[in-house]
């Protein structure tokens, strides 16, 4: 069983969470249909450290956590709060 | 006789070696292949082949056909959803239908016929539409009903008392498999008995630019000058696709599969379920090949996990509860070019002497002459043909997906 450390509740099967997709910068309301078809479609899909979007679905409890996406080794996870 | 005879005693064959033994890598090429999979592979045999463009390189950093190519479940059928991709997919199954004798290779391509199981109104609602579809394009497929299942794979539990029950079913009778390997190899020998250069361990490191134009490849061999560019890299896209400053709407995600061990054979069709995340069938060495859901995120890795095949198997027992004391023998995986709409990219790209062929995610294997055969013809005519064109990059940009969700979210 693959554990993933949660900020909220601790280490729990990472079978409990969802991926949300990688950190991304939203565009502005008013930016050009060309970035916002960047936003939605385009991704960075890199070989390393990754900073992705994760939900624990039972407490629906949205965090960051970085991940190595050549190890699959969980690398560290904190609040939305800590994003910079 | 006299010939099967001294055929059997070899005396009558002659010691072909599969392909020519390695050169230096040449300073520069027409056209280079990044990528020796079955893609890279047959767009090179037809660029010989088709165009006479034999100064060719196919540029590999493992071995040849090691890739997807090899990992898949070989599964070819042309039942998709959307008008561009039946054309498509039935261009390629009617490539498929001579490829062995075109390649001088049995490539076992065999007609087993293929069901995709419905267990919710809504799932019956989508193969009614992809049969419309496919009838329209001359495909044939059909909507059948429990009795008719019954006749095509009464080996299946159809109880009304099943967790699921099997409502019905997209029947596609031309459905089929093939040998993945053999047609790796075809496509590698044929291409290189008319001068194409293949070099395995060999990998491509960057790209030398100058004004959105690759001037130079970087290999771990040492550079050399291209005129034209194909990469075909699968899970590797954008990878590559970043060393010429071009990004992608792909993830990298794991695909898991499996065999069981040799059983008797006693399973003539394919059998898919969407709702189940679940398919099978018996390969002609009598193993249960099986595969099902693509990993839950994105990863560059082939590792294999026990969360997947519990899941998997918990819903094949569902479908063959009687298969529940056979063991599994081998396992795998390989990763898959994912992209929003389920359907692949092929066709030019912002560099304007790179061509792309990728996005094929967990289905690219029955693509892989029609691929080979248009992207050949894009690089020769330098402009993307026609049956490829709707599955051009720039769609993401001006939102013309190609929404292929409904026929194509089952790995295989
Ligand atoms: C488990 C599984 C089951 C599947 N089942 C089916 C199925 O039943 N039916 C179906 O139609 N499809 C199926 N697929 C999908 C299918 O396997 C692929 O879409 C198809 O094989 C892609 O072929 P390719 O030649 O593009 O890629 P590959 O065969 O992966 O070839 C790409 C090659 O590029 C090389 N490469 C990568 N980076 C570099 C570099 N920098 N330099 C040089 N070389 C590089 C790699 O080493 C690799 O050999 C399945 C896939 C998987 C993983």
């Amino acid at each position: 069983m693959k554990l993933m450390p949660c900020p909220l509740n601790g280490s729990r099967n990472i079978q409990e969470f969802v991926c949300g997709g990688e950190v991304q910068k939203l565009p502005a309301d008013n930016a050009p249909n060309r970035e916002w078809a960047d936003y939605t479609f385009q991704r960075e899909n890199a070989a390393g450290v990754v900073r992705e979007w994760w939900m624990h679905v039972p407490s629906s409890y949205w965090f960051i956590a970085e991940r190595d996406t050549r190890t699959d080794e969980i690398l560290k996870t904190y609040g939305v709060e800590d994003l910079t | 006789m006299l010939q099967l005879l001294k055929y059997g005693l070899g005396l009558a064959r002659a010691d072909r070696r599969h392909l020519p033994s390695e050169t230096p890598l040449k300073k520069s090429y027409d056209v280079v292949i990044v990528g020796g999979g079955g893609h890279g592979l047959a767009a090179a045999y037809h660029l010989a082949k088709d165009h006479g463009i034999r100064d060719v390189a196919v540029i590999e950093k493992g071995y040849l056909g090691g890739g997807n190519t090899a990992r898949n479940t070989a599964i070819v059928r042309a039942n998709y959803l959307t008008p561009e991709g039946v054309k498509f997919y039935d261009a390629s199954m009617k490539l498929f239908e001579g490829l062995s004798s075109e390649l001088g290779i049995n490539v076992m391509y065999s007609k087993r016929g293929h069901l995709t199981l419905a267990h919710t109104d809504a799932s019956v609602r989508t193969m009614r539409w992809r049969a419309e579809v496919n009838k329209h394009m001359g495909v044939s497929s059909e909507v059948i009903g429990a009795e008719e299942i019954a006749r095509v794979a009464p080996q299946m539990d159809l109880s009304r008392s099943a967790r699921w029950p099997v409502l019905g079913a997209l029947y596609h009778p031309i459905g089929s498999t093939a040998r993945h390997d053999a047609v790796a190899w075809g496509y590698a020998r044929e291409a290189s008995a008319r001068g194409v250069e293949l070099h395995q361990q060999t990998e491509v490191t960057g790209f030398d630019m100058a004004d959105g134009h690759i001037k130079a490849i970087e290999t771990s061999r040492g550079r050399i000058e291209c005129g034209r560019v194909l990469m075909a890299v699968a899970g590797a896209s954008s990878l590559v696709a970043k060393m010429a400053e071009v990004s992608l709407p792909i993830r990298t995600v794991p695909l898991q599969a499996c065999v069981s061990q040799p059983l008797k054979p006693f399973l003539d069709p394919i059998i898919v379920s969407g709702s189940l995340h679940t398919y099978i069938w018996q390969s002609q060495r009598g193993e249960l090949v099986m595969g099902g859901a693509s990993d839950p995120y994105s990863l560059y890795s082939t590792r294999s996990t026990l969360e997947w095949k519990e899941g998997l198997m918990a819903h094949m027992l569902e479908l063959f509860p009687y298969l529940s004391d056979v063991r599994l023998m081998r396992q795998w995986a390989g990763m898959t070019d994912m992209t929003p709409d389920f359907a692949p990219i092929m066709g030019k790209t912002p560099v304007d002497n790179l061509y792309i062929d990728a996005g094929w995610g967990t289905w690219g294997f029955k693509a892989t002459p029609a691929c080979g055969k248009f992207m050949a013809d894009t690089l020769a005519y330098d402009r993307p043909h026609s049956t490829i064109a709707p599955f051009r990059l720039d769609r993401f940009e001006t939102f013309n997906q190609l929404g292929e969700a409904g026929a194509a979210s089952v790995g295989h």
